[in-house]
């Protein structure tokens, strides 16, 4: 009988990614909308020297945390790591897994997927089970789909486990109880030795000036900014925030592809977004729409950014953030 | 030695719209073009072609209109290509297709598979790691540069969101590329003439013989429960502002946050 959500948590020097608590945190409120079933909250955590980070996952909301500590996993290997979650998956018939839709969680859960044969759903922007029947164990994933606005609700009726990636700031993380108790599993690794890759060097990378998943303040730019990129730049500066952009000033080559906010860029939450010049395709609002407050500035008065922005300002953007400037001068 | 790049003809979707009223996609006058992030993996191979020699073979599947996309990669320099169509491929998931995938490639030769991170149509980035694990091959995701061919062995650089690693990978084994890797050569025009005698294998499920369970709709794990249009979360009213009222209305938005 497959029972329990499971959550990979992944670790980034040393240090659990928000992301994956964020996960264990939406596969607690998943266990409390149907709290017949019994479920748990599992933790997974797979690397070298990392058992010490086991509490840490039960404090933000886990029941149970399996561990895999192993000096042979420092470096993270795609086929080790699948090799092991295949295991784990084994031994404890998970009906659920979800992963970060980090970097590894992209590599690793498609891996993973094909060698326990089961579906997997990128990027999800929603999960809840079945709201038809309280009964069912189905899980409904929602994400982004194809084209313009519009999303999809994918299920996975006859696999196991069922399984999705979730992408950062797309649900909240607990707030941290030390007061929680909770299992620890020790997961014992029968060493693979798959060593078709190996580490020539590990680069640091040069500290990015931007972080836009962290900005307070975000103003961003879509098309109709194109000739007056400047503009958003000096705009970030006067506001002590960052730059963002949708995915057409990135593929014109005005901004990095690091800065784009959306379903294949970034996810970000700033207390203030301000949107110019963007449409407001689903592709970018889903990751855009948890803003605390969203501005948007838009010379189509039926642009569709209207229908998530706090305030709507029908007008030419690159005017009105001239002015905007112009105030802090 | 040899390299397979796996590509996908994708409608150019950054320029689709929905149709509000009836919840379909708009699809008249779309064109369709190499998958960025794959075309970045053609590139790539072309460029290991020319240093190291290579024969270069493209895989896609899809529809028989798919063939067009071939002819422009054979404009683009590559020795052969591959399209695997069949009826009974329609509706595959993404873990159907990498079985598909998977299975038209153990006919051929490689040492090196290298597929696009991503399709600009679905996003799911499964489809390199599935065929990896189904051929049993080392796989890594994400790269951006290739600094190194030989012996074997291929020289790679991958990011993560703190790092990057140079890895050292023993081949056969199956890269998959970002569109920033590289950027594309032009077409050939001597290429682009010639592709019109180039033959375009062809492999349809009775040279894979695929379980008729493990493809199509019927294999495929994931289902599409429903589609539907965002509803409008929030709903502000409009204002139509000159420049100086709309400074003015940000600014006392923004002011308890500065
Ligand atoms: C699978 C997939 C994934 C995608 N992922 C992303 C993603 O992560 N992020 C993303 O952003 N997009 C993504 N897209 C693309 C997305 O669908 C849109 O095409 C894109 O967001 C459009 O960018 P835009 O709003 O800047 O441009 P457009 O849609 O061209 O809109 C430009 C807007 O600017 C307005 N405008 C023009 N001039 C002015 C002016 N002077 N002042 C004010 N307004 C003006 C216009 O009225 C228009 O509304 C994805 C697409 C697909 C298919």
């Amino acid at each position: 009988m497959t029972k329990d959500i499971f959550v990979y948590v992944e670790v980034q020097d040393n240090k659990i990614m928000d992301v994956s608590l964020e996960l264990i945190n939406k596969a607690k409120e998943l266990i409390d909308s149907r709290k017949d079933f019994g479920f748990q909250v599992v933790g997974v955590l797979i690397g070298n020297k990392i058992s010490n980070l086991a509490a840490e996952v039960i404090y933000y909301g886990a029941d149970k945390v399996i561990v895999c500590d192993h000096a042979d996993l420092s470096l993270y290997n795609t086929m080790n790591y699948a090799e092991i979650i295949k295991g784990i998956i084994k031994k404890y018939n998970p009906e659920i897994f979800l992963y970060g839709g980090t970097i590894l969680g992209r590599d690793l859960a498609p891996r993973v997927s094909a060698k326990v044969n089961t579906g997997l759903t990128a990027d999800a922007t929603s999960i809840e089970f079945d709201p038809n029947d309280e009964f069912s164990k189905e899980l409904w994933i929602t994400r982004p789909a194809f084209g313009g606005n519009l999303f999809a609700t994918i299920v996975c009726p006859n696999h196991k486990p069922q399984m999705a990636t979730v992408r950062g700031n797309v649900f909240e993380k607990a707030i941290r109880c030390e007061n929680k108790r909770g299992e620890i599993l020790e997961y014992k690794y029968d060493i693979i030795t798959n060593n078709a890759i190996t580490l020539v060097r590990k680069i640091d990378k040069i500290q990015k000036k931007s972080d836009i998943t962290k900005a307070k303040i975000i103003v961003s730019g879509g098309r109709g900014m194109s000739s007056n990129i400047d503009l958003l730049e000096e705009t970030a500066i006067n506001l002590k925030g960052e730059v963002g952009a949708s995915r057409a000033l990135i593929d014109e080559g005005l901004c990095p592809k690091t800065i784009q906010v959306g379903q294949t860029g970034k996810t970000v939450k700033p207390i203030i977004y301000l949107a110019c010049g963007i449409s407001g395709a689903v592709q970018h609002t889903a990751g855009m729409e948890n803003s605390e407050m969203i501005i948007a500035i838009n010379t189509d008065e039926n642009a569709p950014i209207f229908d998530v922005a706090d305030i709507s300002i029908v007008g030419d953007a690159s005017k009105i953030l001239h002015e905007l400037n112009t105030r802090f001068k | 030695m040899n390299i397979i790049v796996l590509a996908k003809q994708v409608p150019n979707t950054t320029e689709m719209k929905v149709n509000k009223e009836t919840g379909t996609l708009i699809r008249d006058g779309i064109e369709t073009i190499i998958n960025p992030d794959d075309l970045a993996g053609i590139e790539a191979a072309l460029r290991i072609k020319e240093k190291n020699g290579a024969k270069v073979t493209v895989v896609t599947m899809g529809p028989n209109n798919a063939e067009s996309m071939l002819r422009e990669a054979y404009g683009l320099g590559v020795d052969e290509t591959v399209l695997v169509t069949d009826k009974a491929f329609a509706g595959s998931d993404t873990l159907a297709t990498s079985k598909i995938l998977a299975e038209a490639i153990k006919n051929l030769e490689y040492d090196l598979i290298i597929a696009g991170r991503q399709a600009i149509d679905g996003d799911t980035a499964q489809v390199g790691p599935q065929i990896a694990e189904l051929l049993s091959l080392p796989q890594v995701s994400y790269v951006e540069e290739i600094t190194d061919i030989e012996e074997g062995f291929i020289t790679v650089i991958k990011s993560t969101e703190t790092h990057s690693f140079e890895l050292n990978v023993r081949m056969p084994a199956l890269i998959t590329t970002l569109s920033e890797l590289n950027t594309a050569r032009y077409m050939n025009v001597k290429d682009v003439w010639e592709s019109y005698d180039k033959e375009v294998k062809k492999f349809n499920n009775n040279d894979l013989k695929l379980n008729k369970e493990e493809i199509g709709l019927k294999g495929s794990p994931t289902r599409v429960k429903k589609t539907f249009i965002k509803a409008i979360t929030k709903k502000s009213e409009k204002q139509i502002l000159n420049a100086a009222k709309a400074a003015d209305v940000i600014v006392e938005a923004l002011n308890p946050h500065l």
